[in-house]
């Protein structure tokens, strides 16, 4: 599904992501874990089509197709989508009226009809109910005065209305309470099929209770240092990442 | 961000949508300004003798008063003999059907989008269509006659209804009030006239849509309200203009009067040709525009979605002087290219208990200067008056500018007078996450400039608020940066 060769990039002329490569097949959940600033907003960011950051070298194909040679609302359609550390406000306008022109983009890219007021809203209810989401949340303006928490689920919320290909959650379980964390774990969780990948992008082991990933990642200064499975998260929980760059003998 | 700006650009400098000229055959006089030429303005209107007076007077004035200068806009001189101060459509005639109308009008209105046809007017909405200057169209005007309602074009009411134009002409706004306005009262060739009767509640939306075609044409449109007591009245205002090379005038002026607990709505969605990217063309907007809150507990809105011209100059403005009257003032100005924009609002405090609230949000993209000025000003009588005013700027990309100029006087100590501003930049991080989702950057700059304008857009008549989102949305997709 997501395939990255060597991929460098940099941010404000600073090169923060150094040869980077992995492999994501349908129906995996990949988790990426690492230390500040290791680079992993930034891969996220990246993968995104986020501007402020300037690819230098490698390749990325999703789905086949060459990553890079799509804007960012391209490859939201093609199925790419990101949960953000930090969703933006934008006051005024309605989530209703954000998510209904959301779903009929990716409507009319897939030459599906777009949706009806009704059908909309009924598809709004259904997501709402499986990711637990608070009704009240959806009448407001996106992400305006919504706690941390709140955010988060929201992310999923939409996550859920868009049913993409590939998630990246990045940082999602930061500032979330136990109880968010488990219904934020509880939607991904819901919403994983096997035609569909996850990358986990998250400093700790703790959502890796929730959700268990099949295959574990470290990043470190740019780049990919160790991968295995989930036991890599509980080694890494356990050793500190300390333990990695004396490995990696520093 | 280069991309942003590179987009920006495409889809700033899409070309006028209705920029044509309509060749129906007008009735001119010839350019330049005299008092002859007023004469004749008069006499084609068959005016009664106060009316030209009255133009006269004004006119008398004008010559003694200079241009103001003190709003921040460049504005080129202007050569008032270069100017024809009339023109009409030969067809004058009202018309029992749309049969009989100049089929190429209609097309006119028809690209437009105006929905002139009656059956189309399901809607409630009555239009009285004034294209240079003759009112050539007005429907429902039966339905609402019957409830003593009048709304007709300014030259019937001058026929019609000579009394009540001679007690309410220039109480709101007297001929000498400044230069435009003397300008106005002096050569003005029609506009609308509203009477709403004592406890009459409007039952529909009056509108007019002012549409500026013949060549080098000034508009000078004349438009009177009153709101009798106990009364309610929403009128819509929406102007276009076809494409032009030449700068062309348009000074008008609009009167509202609201006796004892009458309520005035007035909305304006004013789209008129902005100048081309390069900055040439476009529309001079000189309009004077002042509502009085004359009875108890009257009120009085002013709403208004801006995204035209090439010069704009006008503060729609209220005189509350009946004790605990109210007034608003909502409005959006949208600046692109090379427009300029110095709008605002003054709000006058006379009566006591009397209530005003400010709503301004400039948005300013291209090369464009959007400034606000109001003036908020208390009289030492006005006890317990209350202010609110929030002013707010959204900026696109960094080579646009606004400004705010407030004014604020305060003549005693029971009154309370709030004032907020912000100045913004559409966030890139706004645009990213509306494209993660989806969203392409021009739709998504057009649905964050809405929300912004939300507040205001939500004041106007359902019909408008969607009419003045497209505009946004067409007028603008700015810049991030």
């Amino acid at each position: 599904m997501l395939v990255i060769k060597d991929l460098y990039a940099k941010v404000e002329g600073k090169d923060i992501l150094k040869g980077i490569n992995l492999t994501v097949n349908a129906g995996e959940v990949h988790a990426i874990m690492g230390p500040n600033g290791s680079g992993k907003s930034t891969l996220a960011n990246v993968l995104a089509g986020h501007t402020n950051f300037e690819v230098t070298h490698g390749t990325v194909t999703f789905n086949g197709k060459d990553l890079f040679e799509m804007s960012a609302d391209v490859r939201a359609k093609e199925g790419l989508f990101l949960s953000f550390q930090y969703p933006v406000e934008i006051p005024g306008v309605s989530m209703v009226n954000f998510l209904k022109t959301a779903v009929n983009e990716h409507r009319k890219y897939h030459n599906q009809k777009e949706l009806s007021a009704g059908d909309f809203l009924k598809l709004m209810r259904e997501k709402k109910a499986m990711v637990q989401i608070d009704s009240q949340l959806t009448n407001r303006s996106v992400n305006e005065g919504f706690s941390g928490g709140e955010k988060k689920k929201n992310e999923i919320f939409q996550m859920a209305m868009l049913e993409p290909k590939l998630a990246i959650l990045d940082e999602t379980d930061s500032g979330l309470d136990i109880d968010a964390l488990r219904i934020v774990s509880n939607g991904v969780n819901m919403l994983k099929n096997k035609d569909n990948a996850t990358i986990l992008v998250t400093h700790y082991q703790r959502l890796l209770d929730y959700i268990v990933p099949d295959f574990v990642h470290v990043l470190y200064e740019g780049r990919i240092v160790k991968s295995a499975g989930k036991e890599l998260a509980f080694e890494l929980e356990e050793k500190g990442y300390d333990w990695i760059k004396k490995e990696l003998g520093e | 961000m280069e991309d942003q700006n590179k987009l920006i650009n495409e889809v700033t400098q899409r070309d006028y949508r209705f920029g044509f000229v309509t060749d129906i055959e007008t009735d001119t006089i010839v350019k330049g300004l005299n008092e002859e030429v007023i004469r004749i303005i008069s006499a084609k209107k068959d005016e009664p003798e106060f009316m030209l007076e009255f133009r006269l007077k004004a006119y008398r004035r004008w010559l003694t008063m200079k241009m103001p200068e003190w709003a921040h806009l460049k504005i080129p001189v202007i050569d008032y003999q270069e100017i024809i101060f009339y023109a009409a459509p030969t067809q004058q005639a009202k018309y029992e059907s749309l049969n009989e109308v100049d089929p190429e009008l209609l097309r006119t209105f028809e690209k437009l989008g105006i929905p002139l046809e009656e059956q189309k007017m399901l809607s409630g909405v009555a239009v009285d269509a004034v294209i240079d200057s003759v009112s050539v169209k007005t429907t429902f005007k039966e339905t609402l006659a019957e409830r003593g309602i009048i709304f007709c074009s300014f030259s019937e009411a001058v026929k019609h209804h000579p009394d009540l134009i001679q007690k309410y002409l220039g109480m709101s706004v007297p001929y000498n009030d400044n230069y435009f306005a003397a300008l106005n009262s002096a050569v003005f060739s029609d506009g609308s006239f509203v009477y709403i009767p004592k406890g009459t509640r409007c039952p529909m939306e009056l509108s007019t849509y002012f549409r500026i075609n013949a060549q080098n044409t000034g508009q000078f449109e004349r438009t009177l309200i009153i709101a009798d007591d106990d009364s309610y009245v929403s009128y819509l205002e929406g102007c276009t203009a076809p494409m032009r090379d030449e700068n062309q005038l348009h000074a008008a002026v609009v009167e509202i009067i609201a006796l004892d607990r009458a309520e005035v709505k007035y909305s304006t969605v004013q789209n008129w040709y902005p100048g081309d990217k390069n900055g040439k063309g476009g529309i001079f907007n000189f309009v004077t525009k002042r509502g009085v809150c004359k009875g108890v507990s009257s009120k009085i809105l002013w709403n208004q979605v801006e995204t035209g011209s090439a010069i704009t100059w006008k503060y729609p403005s209220c005189i509350l002087a009946g004790d605990n009257s109210v007034a608003e003032f909502n409005s959006v100005a949208l600046t692109n290219n090379f427009q300029q924009a110095d709008t605002g609002t003054k709000m006058i405090h006379i009566g006591k208990n009397t209530k005003s609230t400010i709503v301004s949000k400039g948005i300013s993209a291209g090369r464009s200067s959007n400034s606000y000025r109001g003036l908020v000003r208390v009289a030492p009588k006005a006890e317990n008056a209350r202010n609110f005013s929030q002013c707010d700027s959204l900026l696109l990309g960094d080579t646009c500018g606004a400004h705010t100029f407030p004014y604020i006087e305060v003549g005693n100590s029971s009154s309370v007078v709030e004032h907020e501003a912000t100045t913004s930049k559409i966030g890139e991080d706004q645009i990213f996450y509306c494209n993660q989702r989806g969203i392409s950057t021009e739709d998504a700059i057009g649905m964050i400039v809405n929300g912004y304008a939300r507040e205001v857009i939500n004041k106007l008549p359902m019909e408008f608020a969607v009419e003045a989102q497209k505009l946004l949305q067409i007028s603008l997709e700015g810049s991030v940066g």
